[in-house]
């Protein structure tokens, strides 16, 4: 059956920022839908908050709104476009939660609205655990004994019948959040306590666990003819017990006989069936037991997925497409599979090579959060390696990560503590795999590892393969090593940087020897169908092997190196850069050739680049990919920090580096050198050394007088950046900072205390300069930018300002020779201008700046770095200091996540996504901006008010305009007492080592809206630290600067009194 | 090596010593035990595409007959070492019990895509020699599956009754045996059928003297235009019974009643292949294992059987299922059963049920 002819106009909703199990994978997907929705002929209209998505620019839908997702201004949007179609599942949760709020609000009905892909049905019983149950019960299959519960004294009751360990699944919530597993009571209740409250329905579900069982997913589709198919099976490393985003997954299914797989898969059409999904993907989980076979449901989801994007980089099957194709009314048999061309959607991909995810997590941003891994996700990327053997793709996936790791292990940075081995092996975390190495080392037996992991010995075996190798490997002169002995190490994963570890010897003395040897890399194909057709898209791994399947080209080509896993610091904002130069790059006649090696992104999608590497980003690597490929020229500007720390070594190489030389981009990092720059152009910069050691760092905080801002080189997303009070904390930093990067000096700036910080994003071409946007910071300086709010045109600052800022970016992109983007940082202190730092390269705001002003900065600067010069380049040339609205990026933090830690701002980044409000008022732009990140806005009710004493003065306004508005203030004795002094009203309540009932109390009784709570300096576990991680908790919206406090009011005065707040899609501002 | 001079070099596993068929890759992932003892690849050297084999180790249940029926084995990554709660032994030994000869760490992709672009072909695995002109000779000297035989080394020596021990029957039905798989025997059995298995060879006279209510051909090995006995046999047949037909079977009937086969380039050998049923619309992800296949243009001269098309191979529209409604038959190229392979096509054993119940009306 063909496509839908009755509908016309479809309305697509985005997942909203970046969260923690909620990341870039929808941008994929949701770009790939609105891609395909295009083609189909239909007018697609999107909402997303997020602008650092690709499906979010202007060209990929006809109406883009970058508005909250909340069910009420989704409303707005349906009742303006009168959408035919609602399509939901390509949104993650958020969008099956939107569909079900709209849909429980009778939006969809009054509206006439469909919902295609998914319907109600399915959602309720595939997210309800209890009618889920039901469900798998019907069609005798098992699910874990369980129970659903509303209160604390319900699950209590369960606990009783059930046995601990137990799993606590809060409903319709992501990525496991405020689920766990409880060992004992306490757990328990204190889990279960928080999972009602997270859950939007306030419902848990108690659950009998089956940690330590196998955990295997599938990816199915299934069409309106009743079509089922299995696009991928799915193995995790780490059994039952770790949430999958945190597991270490192998594809396919590795120890499973025919007999067993094909049981999960006839149990996998019948769960299809029942839950009645009908035109669109979904993901099933199975637990396994390992002594028996038993087969465990534990859950579907009826959207695409994180595994669902996975498993589409894994075969090269593009399940979110396919699943918008069946959504608008195809059948799988009406769609050509796009890689084989001649063969039909409708098959089950085969693979000839062995795939690992392995997830990317940052506990080092958040000292003090407990570092195991549960079933509730930590993890913030992942990376996904390709090899012929799981060995090999276990090695390639670590040294994916860019964790300073090359390989399992033998690299020479272990950081292996004895002690702690039997822990490290029993409680799953983040160093595991390597204890699991080191035990093999130690003599440990795949029996006793895996009685100690749960692990399968399959796996573990694995590793003791690369450990006995290793064994014979080993010499102290790599002269002894001969072309059989490299060729098989290289076969089993190893990097060159593990060969001379091993070795004895430096990294390009194996690439020498390998030269020698002439060992070569080969490229194979990802073609869904292990080499029984052709395939035609070009889309490659390496590998070690006879055959060489890298197609000869006489194009032009130019390298992209994208920007590896998702990390905080550096995220979707990269990916979507180099995106934005593919485009640019195939349009202008390049052939566009992308490297990167994270699953979740576009750029990794086989259809977004000429070609796709799906590889590492190392050194080795993107080398070997340019000797294949022998580009025209390489781009290391786009993808963040990872490629720009290649682009020395690189040109060494002898690799054409595009745009603004590895010279000025080391000119520009290097302190020393960029302050006499600086010195000689005659722009101001805050007093500043570099220390290789404690002593001299003392000598230089001690000149340029405290607070200062220390940090190490060549970081990105201010990682170990910090504000020092004293010198004992300076000293402090100092040892630990020594692991944070080798080889690179610390850097310590003065500190400019309560200072504007504006962001300047640019693009140069030795002539000409654009400048795409000023951002004038809501917060101060000292708090990371990644974490600012910051806007589109300033707000603040004076034409004059204004005017210095544009001559120092002139100044500074002609001396630094910038060929691209360039980002430069500035701090704003009594009409001063300093300058505090410039980064030639793609930031983080490129997306934010392009969606805000219109213009595609990332394109032109990649056309520009071709040689083309901007006057002969095609774009509005806007002025981003006047345009008669108000754009306002809003970080997003994971706080949620990590329960315990302050949520405190700092100078070192801990925001994983972002989202951007518009709107002609900028107090409804900012209104925008904090429903999208907290999906609550108290326009009234209690406001508690707790500052410091530097910030009493400036409080005062702010709590008379809320008492105005007709907020209750509630405040604790200090500011309340400054408050009454100024005739304002508030009730005052205790602090908590006061007494109770305290202001704890109230915040968990409910009965506080808002909070406004500035920190009082360093003391550990202050009173604000249990504020803020009890506002965390409890999801009320809290303000930590006195700055975003008069944002905030600006926004409430606005919404209060501003009775049609509107929306508008980008296209028509 | 191949009979094209190509030569790869690698380990070996099993036992030693030499071993010639024609070299195959089967696209499963899974399921290498019930491939190896899978009587369709008599003569046959198996090439796995998925790299990693041997993870799951070995049973003595996951058989397809009562030994190893491939020639060789060729993977990329071979695991002795095993893990899986069914497991009783590891795949090397099990190689080594039947005799069987296999190759490891070559690039397996490479052999693989050499078949898909010059066609199935004749090769060697020698631990003896390294002697290419030796090799070649060798190969050159072994005779072709083309033309010939190979259903008289799977078939039985004599007939047996499957599962004697069954009570309960609907039918009885007799299963001509040209090399027929377990599990497609478990699967008419589970049907309901009490079944007698006939050695390929039997007349149609004996046959029929079981007075089966239907009568099914089995799947086999090699070219069906080699089986000349058993085209005769089946010609007698036809019309006296209902009949039912898969993978070697279903081309037999096909070539009895006047139809053509030809040799596929590399055939089709996996688990994911999807055939659309014509009569429902409905696409059914298939496990294959066949080198030929019937030619739909010669199928225009038996429009007298009331042949019909029911099933077509989406990915290279070749035919994989056939009715015949005036003489009560159908068959199937695919394998149902699965083992290894989808069960989405398991609803054709229920078909013989229907089928007999309307020829017996």
């Amino acid at each position: 059956m063909p496509k839908r002819k009755d509908l016309k106009k479809i309305l697509l909703i985005g997942s909203g920022p970046i969260v923690i199990g909620q990341a870039c994978e929808f941008d994929y997907s949701g770009t790939q839908a609105c891609k395909v929705l295009k083609q189909e002929g239909y007018k697609v209209v999107l909402v997303n908050s997020n602008p650092a998505t690709i499906m979010t620019d202007p060209e990929f839908a006809d109406r883009t709104y970058i508005e909250p997702l909340t069910p009420e201004f989704v409303e707005k949007i349906i009742k303006k476009e009168r959408p035919d179609a609602l399509l939901p599942a390509l949104g993650g949760q958020t969008g099956l939660n939107m569909a079900a709020a709209l849909s429980k609000e009778k939006v969809l009905d009054r509206f006439g609205v469909e919902l295609i892909g998914v319907d109600i049905d399915v959602i309720n019983k595939a997210e309800d655990r209890e009618q889920f149950k039901e469900a798998m019960t019907r069609i005798g299959l098992y699910v874990p004994p369980s129970g659903y519960a509303h209160s604390l004294k319900e699950a209590l009751n369960f606990s009783r019948k059930l046995k601990f360990p137990m799993v606590v699944r809060p409903s319709y919530t992501l990525g496991g959040l405020g689920g766990g597993v409880a060992f004992n009571k306490e757990e328990f209740m204190e889990i279960v306590t928080r999972g009602l409250d997270i859950s939007p329905k306030s419902e848990v579900l108690v659950e009998k666990s089956v940690a330590g069982w196998k955990e295997i997913e599938l990816e199915m589709m299934r069409d309106k003819n009743d079509n089922v198919i299995i696009i991928c099976s799915i193995e995790n490393f780490d059994p039952m017990g770790v949430h999958t985003g945190d597991s270490i997954c192998a594809a396919p299914a590795q120890t499973l006989t025919y007999k067993e797989y094909q049981n999960i898969r006839d149990a996998g059409i019948k769960i299809m069936r029942e839950i009645g999904v009908n035109a669109g993907g979904s993901n099933i989980q199975f637990a396994v037991n390992p002594e028996n076979g038993k087969v465990a449901v534990i859950e579907l989801n009826p959207r695409v997925s994180r595994s669902s994007a996975l498993a589409s980089k894994a075969t090269g099957y593009p399940i979110a497409k396919i699943a918008t194709k069946l959504a608008i009314g195809y059948t799988l048999d009406e769609i050509p599979n796009d890689i084989t061309k001649k063969t039909p959607a409708c098959f089950e991909p085969s693979i000839d090579y062995v795939v690992v995810k392995f997830p990317r997590w940052t506990f080092e941003k958040f000292p003090g959060t407990d570092p195991s891994l549960t079933t509730r996700m930590k993890s913030v990327g992942e990376v996904l390696a390709i090899g012929r053997t799981f060995k090999e793709a276990l090695q390639k996936s670590i040294r994916s990560l860019e964790i300073d790791r090359y390989g399992l292990g033998s690299d020479g940075k272990e950081d292996i503590r004895e002690e702690l081995l039997n822990s490290k092996l029993s409680i799953p975390n983040q160093d595991r795999v390597f204890y699991i190495k080191y035990a093999f080392e130690r003599g440990m037996s795949v029996e006793e590892i895996s009685s100690y992991t749960k692990i399968d010995p399959w796996f573990l075996f694995n590793i003791k393969q690369l450990v006995d190798f290793e064994k014979g490997f080993k010499c102290e002169d790599i002269k002894d090593i001969t072309k059989e002995r490299l060729h098989e190490a290289k076969k089993l994963g190893y990097s060159d940087v593990q060969i001379a570890y091993l070795c004895n010897t430096h990294e390009d003395e194996v690439r020498a020897l390998r030269n020698k040897f002439n060992i070569k890399v080969t490229f194979k194909p990802v073609d869904t169908c292990a080499a029984e057709f052709e395939a035609y898209t070009p889309y490659y791994y390496s590998t070690y092997e006879a055959e060489d399947e890298i197609l000869p080209s006489a194009r032009k080509k130019i390298v992209i190196l994208g920007s590896g896993p998702n990390r905080i610091g550096q995220g979707i904002e990269f990916d979507y850069c180099c995106v934005h130069a593919s485009f640019a790059l195939h349009d202008a006649g390049f052939e566009a050739i992308m490297v990167n090696c994270n699953p979740e992104t576009v750029s990794t999608d086989y259809d977004t680049s000429d070609r796709l590497y799906f590889e590492s980003l190392t050194f080795e690597d993107v080398l070997n990919i340019v000797g294949a490929e022998k580009p025209y020229g390489v781009i290391v500007q786009f993808g963040g920090q990872t490629p720009l720390k290649l682009a020395l070594r690189l040109q060494k190489a002898g690799v054409n580096i595009l745009g603004t030389s590895p010279d000025s981009i080391d000119l520009a990092e290097d302190r020393k050198r960029f302050g006499s720059m600086l010195k000689k152009l005659n722009i101001p910069q805050a007093e500043n050394g570099t220390a290789m050691d404690a002593e001299k760092a003392k000598k230089i905080a001690k000149r340029i007088g405290y607070p200062v801002l220390v940090r190490p080189s060549y970081v990105l997303g201010g990682r170990a950046m910090n504000i020092v009070y004293t010198e004992e904390s300076l000293i402090d930093y100092v040892r630990d900072a020594a692991v944070v990067s080798y080889d690179r000096p610390i850097l310590i700036d003065k500190f400019l205390e309560r200072a504007i910080e504006v962001d300047v994003d640019a693009v140069y071409d030795g002539d000409e300069l654009f400048i795409g946007g000023i951002m004038e910071h809501i917060e101060e300086a000292g708090i990371h930018s990644g974490d600012s709010a910051c806007v589109i045109p300033p707000f603040t600052l004076s034409k004059k300002i204004i005017g210095v800022i544009k001559d120092y970016t002139y100044q500074m992109a002609k001396e630094l020779e910038v060929v691209g983007l360039m980002n430069i940082q500035y701090a704003i202190k009594d009409s001063t201008v300093y300058v505090l730092e410039a980064n030639p390269r793609a930031s983080r705001t490129v997306p934010f700046v392009s969606k805000s002003i219109g213009v595609p900065l990332a394109k032109i600067a990649a056309l520009v770095m071709t040689g083309r010069k901007l006057k002969n380049i095609d774009f509005k040339r806007i002025d981003p200091t006047s345009l008669g609205y108000y754009s306002i990026k809003e970080a997003v933090l994971p706080f949620n996540r990590f329960p315990g830690v302050d949520t405190i701002l700092g100078p070192e980044m801990k925001s994983t996504g972002e989202v951007m409000g518009i709107d002609r008022s900028f107090g409804i732009a900012f209104a925008k901006t904090q429903i999208s990140t907290n999906q609550v806005f108290p326009t009234s009710g209690s406001v508690f008010i707790s500052v410091n004493d530097k910030d009493k003065d400036a409080i005062i306004g702010i709590a008379r305009k809320l008492a105005q508005f007709g907020f209750n203030i509630i405040s604790t004795k200090g500011t309340g007492d400054t408050l009454e002094e100024k005739g304002i009203k508030c009730h005052k309540v205790l602090k908590i080592r006061e007494g109770r009932p305290n202001v704890l109390d109230m915040i968990k009784n409910g009965e506080i809206d808002l909070i406004i709570n500035t920190p009082e300096g360093s003391i550990a576990r202050s009173d604000g630290y249990y504020l803020r991680t009890a506002a965390v908790l409890h999801n009320v919206p809290s303000v930590t600067t006195i700055s975003g406090a008069s944002a905030l009011v600006q926004g409430i005065q606005e919404m209060k009194y501003n009775f049609k707040v509107k929306v508008k899609p980008i296209q028509e501002y | 090596m191949l009979e094209d001079g190509k030569l790869f070099k690698g380990e070996n596993i099993g036992c030693s010593g030499e071993t010639i068929g024609e070299v195959v890759f089967n696209t499963s992932m899974i399921g290498y035990q019930e491939i190896l003892t899978d009587p369709s690849y008599c003569e046959q050297i198996v090439t796995m595409t998925y790299p990693q084999i041997g993870n799951y180790g070995v049973n003595s249940v996951d058989v397809e007959s009562d030994k190893i029926q491939a020639k060789g084995l060729i993977v990329k990554e071979f695991f002795d070492y095993y893990s899986n709660w069914r497991a009783e032994g590891n795949l090397g030994d099990y190689l080594k019990n039947y005799n069987i000869i296999g190759l490891a760490g070559i690039d397996t992709r490479q052999l693989t895509r050499h078949i898909r672009l010059e066609g199935a072909m004749k090769g060697i695995i020698s631990t003896e020699t390294e002697d290419e002109s030796e090799l070649k000779k060798k190969i050159e000297g072994y005779p072709s599956i083309i033309k010939r035989d190979l259903v008289k080394y799977v078939t039985c020596d004599k007939p047996y009754i499957y599962n004697p021990k069954k009570g309960d029957y609907r039918y009885i039905i007799v299963a001509v045996d040209f090399g027929v798989k377990m599990g497609i025997l478990k699967c008419l059995d589970w049907e309901g059928f009490k079944i007698i298995v006939v050695p390929a060879s039997t007349k149609p006279e004996e046959i029929l003297k079981y007075n089966p209510d239907g009568i099914f051909l089995s799947n086999g090995p090699g070219d069906p235009a080699a089986v000349n006995y058993a085209v005769t046999t089946i010609k007698e047949l036809i019309g006296k019974k209902p009949i039912f037909g898969i993978c070697l079977g279903h081309q037999l009937l096909a070539i009895a009643l006047g139809a053509k086969t030809y040799k596929l380039k590399f055939g089709h050998h996996g688990g994911n292949h999807p055939v659309k049923n014509l009569e429902t619309g409905k696409i059914e992800i298939t496990s294959q294992n066949h080198g030929f296949a019937v030619d739909e243009e010669s199928l225009k001269d038996i429009a007298g059987t009331g042949c019909k098309v029911t099933h077509l191979n989406l990915n290279d529209n070749t035919i994989e299922g056939l009715k015949y409604v005036d003489i009560n038959a159908y068959t199937v190229q695919n394998h149902p059963e699965g083992k290894p392979g989808p069960h989405d096509s398991r609803y054709v054993f229920s078909k013989f049920t229907e089928l007999i119940k309307n020829f017996n009306n």
